[in-house]
């Protein structure tokens, strides 16, 4: 990892929010900036200690491969599943066009 | 006494032997809401509805001569916005699920109901439980009844406010990174972080799944543990839940609270003083420390090194799991949905309400998340954060061989004034400087009242930690504490 102080710029805070899915104002591309760029100076110290022969912890219980008995039980129905859709047609959930979008 | 000052165990027993009903309980917990809400702000619903008629089913069987349906039915409670109810909205104090209706009920909320606890209404948090003062909340902030231009502490601020100003006797709160323990710490109340997977997640709205946990808020240390045993046990519907008994914490209480503490072994975090810490909060973590020894606990000082490291890698590993759990909020299946005019593709309908819904804080931390996790810093920053995860775990290993339980101030200081620290992350994050460890250890952890600060007459928190599973080593400790120092609550000023 190199030893700059890391920084973020107005560039990379306006592709992250792409990558999030996030609309972001002009103003606020400036204030998330500054704050992400001194919060990541502040956790980069991680890497102080983060040593090649430490394994990583994902998880405090090491767990794999829950299962529970394979058995019908009852779930949502129908109408229940889509009360609190912002739209539903015919039974189903209602989108906005996803066709015809730029690449 | 008046009803709404008094304890869980206390009502309970009235309304088990016929002393009082449900319902006068319950009228009266409504009564002191419509009474000091406005100016708390803990709650963001009131089910007065419900709240009522689930007590007059409690009444009922009892009239009836049916035994009680748990050691706190017809107690009422504040649960946090952040589980799923079928009779309530379900908001996680954000505009993003403003009146959204679950159609299904959390597993903790379940069973809450069928032990014959009375729901009275959801408290206001942090959005999405992102923060440490509930000046987060899309539906303005919590006040704390010790003084209401401060801070309830966060996420669970409506929790801890709601017990303070004796508007409930019992909450849920859920800790992430000390959502639960801060808050009990700044309002003079009990708050527990049951050991990661004790309490079922299931129904919980998710923030960092590998860290949530939720857990029982009170005025006592044995109303705490009644509740901790009703809301704990293993779950199928979560497959991160542990599949073993409830450590016995109320046995344990009940034994903390006969004063005796001889032979057990308490070690003093030594990285949690110094630098940061106000002088109010050390001379009382001081004073409890002393308190600990006359009962005559065997005091050692204990280092955990890398325990400075927990609040980077936290972070980093919550904002991760942040960014990736909050992915599900996409305007399709349920929630906000803004812009679906025809003239926007589902992709910018998606990024139109993603703005529109969420907060400065946990846009922060979904694009922190974002950044974190992307090809070429994924290894400097969230693998070393999870190699951190390792040290801290080793760190407690290590120092759980040497004593029973570990102590530390639950929070550096004591309630900061509302909008202090609200355009300055990082100076909000140290508040829960001394807590995180816990969660990325997963262990238990939990802050009883230790006095007032000499500087400010603002409550200080004592932090008790224990392993994992070993639950009940903290609540005997905490009662026996809380036995020989009393509390705090009965010198919150009056509202």
């Amino acid at each position: 990892m190199s030893t700059e102080p890391p920084s973020i710029t107005r560039d990379e805070v306006a592709h992250l929010a792409r990558l999030a899915r996030l609309t972001v104002s002009e103003n606020e591309l400036d204030v998330f900036a500054g704050q992400l760029g001194d919060i990541l100076n502040a956790v980069a110290k991680v890497s102080e200690v983060a040593g090649a022969d430490i394994p990583p912890t994902s998880h405090a219980l090491p767990l794999t491969n829950v299962f529970r008995e394979d058995v019908v039980r009852p779930g949502l129905t129908q109408e229940q599943a889509l009360s609190g859709a912002p739209k539903s047609e015919d039974g189903r959930f209602a989108v906005p066009r996803i066709l015809g979008e730029e690449a | 006494m008046s009803i709404i000052r008094q304890t869980a165990a206390d009502l309970a027993a009235k309304i088990h032997s016929g002393e009082l009903s449900s319902v006068e309980v319950t009228q009266a917990h409504l009564d002191r809401i419509a009474e000091v809400d406005s100016s708390v702000h803990a709650f963001l619903h009131v089910n007065a509805e419900g709240a009522l008629k689930a007590a007059k089913a409690v009444d009922d069987d009892i009239a009836a001569g049916k035994a009680p349906a748990s050691p706190l039915a017809g107690v009422p409670l504040a649960l946090k916005d952040v589980f799923t109810t079928k009779d309530m909205p379900t908001t996680c104090g954000s505009k993003m699920l403003e009146g959204w209706r679950p159609p299904y009920d959390a597993t903790l909320t379940r069973k809450l109901r069928e032990a014959g606890i009375v729901i009275l209404g959801k408290t206001n948090m942090d959005e999405f439980a992102m923060g440490s003062s509930t000046e987060n909340s899309a539906y303005g902030p919590t006040r704390n009844p010790w003084d209401l231009d401060r801070i309830p502490g966060g996420s669970g601020g409506g929790s801890s406010a709601a017990l303070a100003a004796f508007e409930a006797p019992l909450s849920i709160g859920t800790d992430t990174g000390g959502s639960i323990r801060q808050p009990g710490a700044v309002t003079g109340t009990v708050g527990v972080k049951p050991t990661y997977g004790g309490v079922s997640r299931y129904g919980l709205v998710a923030f960092s799944s590998s860290l949530d946990q939720g857990g029982p808020c009170a005025r006592t240390v044995l109303d705490a543990a009644l509740l901790h045993e009703i809301i704990g046990g293993h779950d199928p519907l979560d497959s991160t839940s542990i599949d073993a008994p409830v450590p016995a914490v109320v046995e344990a209480a009940r034994l903390g609270a006969q004063g005796d503490l001889t032979g057990v072994r308490v070690g003093v975090v030594r990285e949690f003083s110094g630098d940061g810490y106000a002088g109010g909060v050390e001379r009382a973590f001081q004073a409890a420390v002393s308190q600990l020894k006359a009962l005559g606990a065997e005091v050692i000082e204990v280092s955990c090194p890398n325990f400075v490291y927990a609040l980077p890698a936290y972070y980093l590993i919550a904002p991760s799991e942040c960014s990736s759990n909050l992915a599900r909020f996409d305007a399709m299946r349920y929630g906000l949905r803004v812009a679906d005019d025809g003239a926007h593709s589902a992709e910018e309908v998606m990024s139109l309400t993603r703005e529109a819904g969420f907060g400065a804080e946990v846009k922060r931390r979904i694009m922190l998340g974002t950044y974190a996790l992307s090809a070429g810093y994924y290894d400097a920053y969230y693998g070393s954060a999870q190699k951190v995860r390792t040290l801290i775990t080793q760190d407690f290993t290590k120092a759980f061989e040497q004593v029973d339980v570990l102590v530390s101030p639950t929070t550096p200081t004591t309630a900061f004034k509302i909008g202090e620290r609200a355009d300055d992350p990082m100076a909000m994050y140290l508040a829960d400087l001394c807590t995180i460890p816990s969660n990325l250890a997963g262990n238990a952890g939990m802050s009883v009242p230790c006095g007032l600060s000499d500087e400010d007459g603002l409550p200080v928190g004592l932090q008790i930690m224990a392993p994992a599973m070993a639950d009940d080593r903290m609540y005997r400790v905490a009662a026996a504490y809380e036995a020989a120092a009393g509390g705090v609550i009965e010198r919150a000023p009056q509202l």
